[in-house]
C-alpha cells in the first residue's frame, strides 16, 4: 500500500441555522481545502462525499444530490454513511482510494443540514430504531444515551460531575475555534451540574447541539507530496480501523464500546503502534455527550476502564496537560453537523500536527495523534492514526 | 488555519428568519405510508406476546438462548435451531428518567424507560421497554421486574402488548 497524506482541509462555520445550502456549504469547505492544499479541481482523481441520515434534507439519494457541490461532477464519486462515524469513515475511505493506487488525489468532503427539518432533526431520528421493537415504544434519540451513560457510570461507579467536566473543558477549548457554536470561556462546572434535566442522567450542557456545515480534506499519495513539494503541509495517515457491532443493541453490555476497541486495535496495528498511551501524543475522540469522551477514550485504550473520568479531572485532558484530549473544542463546542465534524475530527489532527492551529495549537510538540468517530445505533467505530 | 483564513464562509439564521419568511425558503411534507412483513421470527414473537409469553430462539454453535429471537445466529452465521420461551421476568441493565416525549418536547412527568434482561435467555439478552408502579427514586440498575401485560383482549401482537415491567414481588418468578 501507498504512503497517504492529508494536505489540505477547510470548513465552515458550524451554527444551528445557516442560510446555504448543502451543496454550497460542500463547495465552500471542498473549495477551502483546495486552496489550502495548492490542488486544482482537474488534479482530484476521486470524490468521497460524507453525509447522514436522508431524512434530515428530505431528499434521497443525497450523495448524488450534493456531488457538484463537492467536485464530483464527472469524476470517481462515492458517498459513504455510517452515521455519526461517517466524520472519520469517509477519509478512511479516501485514504483506501489513494493507498491502493487507484487514486493519486482523492478530495473528502462531508456536509451536514440538520435545520432543514422542521421543527428539530429529533423527529427524523425516530426513523432510526427498529420498526417493529423499538418504534411502538416511540424512542427520543437522548435515551439511548442516557441508557448507555447510566450504564457506564453505575458499572464504573462514576461520579456525574467526573464526566461533566468534559463539557466544561471542551465548550472552553472551543474558544479558540473560529468556527465554533458553543464555545464558552467562562463555563463553570456548577453551570453544566445545575443545567436542565433532559433524560437523567444527560442534563442539556451535556449534549452537543444539532447544527448545519461542512468540512473536506485533500488526500495525496507520497509521490504527489513530493513532487508537489507539500512536506512543509503534509500529516500522514499511519493507520485506518473500523468495525460495527450487531443491530441487536439490547442485547449488548453498553457500559463499554468493543467495536471501538476493535477499530482501533487494526488501526494501530497498521501503525505500528503497541503502546498507544506511549505512543499517540493527543486525542479527538467523538464527543457528541460529554461520556462520551470518556467512553471512548477507554475503547481506544488511551485509559484503562472507568479511568478516563479521573485524568480529566486531573487535568492531563486539558490543551496543555500531558495528553491533551479534544484541543478542537470538540463536537461539545465546536458543534454537532454530523458527518461535517470531519472538520473537528481529520481536520483537527491535520492543523494540529502541521502547527497551523493558532490559538488552539497545543503547547508541547505533537507527532502522533489519534481520532475517532462514532455512530449507527451505538454500534459503528472508526479510527485514523495521524502523524508527522 | 486560523491565520491563513480571515473569513469563514456560513451566514448564520435565526429561526425567526424562516419562520417569518424573511429569507426565501421552500416547504414540503413528505407523505409516506410504510407496512413492514414482521418476518419469520418477529411473526412468532408477536403472536407469542399476543398470548402473554416471550419466545426466543436456541443456536446450537454457541449454544446461547438469543432473544430477542432471530431466524440465524449473526456470531455463528448459521441458521438457529429452536423455539424455546423465556420467562416474563428479568432484570433492569439500565434505565434513564426521561424528561423528553419522542419529540423532543419537554413533559413534566417523566418517562421511565431502559433495557431488561430477560430470565432464560443468555446473559445481557433482553428489550427495552417502560417501567412502572415504581417511581424515579426507586428504579435502580439489577433491580428486578416481571412484565405487566394488558388484559387478553387489548392484546394486539406487539411489544406494547405489555405496558410495562414493573418490580417483582416477594414470592414471584
Amino acid at each position: 500500500m501507498r504512503k497517504v497524506a492529508v494536505v489540505g482541509a477547510g470548513m465552515t462555520l458550524f451554527r444551528r441555522r445557516l442560510q446555504e445550502t448543502g451543496k454550497e456549504l460542500s463547495f465552500e469547505a471542498a473549495r477551502m481545502a483546495l486552496d489550502q492544499a495548492g490542488i486544482e479541481i482537474n488534479e482530484v482523481d476521486a470524490v468521497i462525499h460524507g453525509t447522514a441520515p436522508d431524512a434530515f434534507d428530505g431528499v434521497h439519494m443525497k450523495g448524488e444530490y450534493l456531488a457538484d457541490g463537492s467536485g464530483g461532477a464527472r469524476k470517481r464519486y462515492m458517498r459513504v454513511f455510517t452515521g455519526g462515524g461517517t466524520g472519520v469513515f469517509s477519509a478512511i475511505a479516501g485514504w483506501w482510494h489513494v493507498a491502493s493506487g487507484l487514486a493519486d488525489v482523492a478530495l473528502v468532503v462531508n456536509e451536514e443540514k440538520m435545520s432543514s427539518c422542521q421543527p428539530h432533526p429529533q423527529s427524523v431520528f425516530a426513523y432510526i430504531w427498529d420498526p417493529i421493537l423499538d418504534r411502538p415504544l416511540k424512542p427520543n434519540l437522548v435515551w439511548i444515551f442516557a441508557m448507555e451513560m447510566n450504564r457506564y457510570m453505575t458499572v464504573h461507579k462514576i461520579p456525574y460531575e467526573d464526566i461533566a467536566r468534559v463539557a466544561v473543558k471542551n465548550k472552553r477549548n472551543a474558544v479558540g475555534h473560529p468556527c465554533a457554536q458553543l464555545a464558552d470561556a467562562n463555563i463553570t462546572l456548577d453551570d453544566v451540574v445545575n443545567s436542565e434535566m433532559m433524560a437523567w442522567p444527560v442534563r442539556r450542557l451535556d449534549i452537543s447541539p444539532p447544527s448545519d456545515g461542512a468540512a473536506a480534506v485533500v488526500l495525496a499519495s507520497e509521490d504527489v507530496v513530493r513532487k508537489r513539494k507539500m512536506k512543509e503541509h503534509a500529516a500522514w495517515i499511519k493507520g485506518v480501523g473500523w468495525c460495527i457491532d450487531s443491530t441487536m443493541w439490547t442485547d449488548r453490555d453498553l457500559y463499554f464500546p468493543e467495536y471501538v476497541a476493535r477499530a482501533a486495535n487494526m488501526a494501530y496495528r497498521q501503525a505500528k503502534i503497541d503502546d498507544p498511551r506511549k505512543q499517540i501524543d493527543f486525542a479527538e475522540p467523538y464527543d457528541p455527550f460529554d461520556y462520551k469522551e470518556l467512553h471512548h477514550l477507554e475503547g481506544l485504550g488511551l485509559a484503562d476502564k472507568g479511568k478516563a473520568g479521573l485524568m480529566t479531572r486531573e487535568g492531563v485532558t486539558e490543551r496543555d496537560g500531558d495528553f491533551p484530549v479534544c484541543p478542537s473544542g470538540g463536537l461539545m463546542g465546536v458543534g454537532n453537523p454530523i458527518a461535517a465534524t470531519l472538520g473537528i475530527k481529520i481536520g483537527e489532527l491535520y492543523w494540529q500536527l502541521t502547527g497551523q492551529s493558532g490559538k488552539r495549537q497545543i503547547p508541547n510538540e505533537v507527532r502522533t495523534g489519534v481520532c475517532q468517530a462514532w455512530g449507527d445505533l451505538m454500534q459503528f467505530g472508526s479510527v485514523m492514526v495521524m502523524g508527522t | 488555519m486560523t491565520s491563513r483564513i480571515t473569513k469563514w464562509p456560513g451566514v448564520e439564521l435565526g429561526r425567526k428568519e424562516i419562520e417569518t419568511g424573511k429569507v426565501t425558503s421552500v416547504r414540503y411534507r413528505p407523505d409516506a405510508k410504510f407496512a413492514w412483513s414482521a418476518g419469520e421470527a418477529m411473526s412468532r414473537f408477536l403472536a407469542e406476546l399476543q398470548e402473554g409469553r416471550m419466545i426466543a430462539r436456541t443456536c446450537n454453535g454457541c449454544e446461547r438462548v438469543l432473544f430477542p429471537p432471530r431466524m440465524f445466529c449473526e456470531e455463528c452465521f448459521r441458521p438457529t435451531d429452536a423455539w424455546v420461551y423465556v420467562r416474563d421476568t428479568g432484570t433492569i441493565e439500565t434505565y434513564s428518567i426521561s424528561y423528553l416525549d419522542t419529540d423532543a418536547r419537554r413533559i413534566t412527568e417523566p418517562i421511565l424507560v431502559g433495557v431488561v434482561s430477560v430470565d432464560g435467555a443468555s446473559p445481557k439478552m433482553g428489550v427495552m421497554h417502560y417501567f412502572g408502579e415504581m417511581t424515579k427514586d426507586e428504579v435502580r440498575i439489577g433491580m428486578r421486574v416481571k412484565a405487566k401485560w394488558k388484559p387478553r383482549e387489548e392484546r394486539v401482537g406487539s411489544v406494547l402488548d405489555i405496558e410495562y415491567f414493573r418490580p417483582l414481588r416477594e414470592g414471584e418468578g
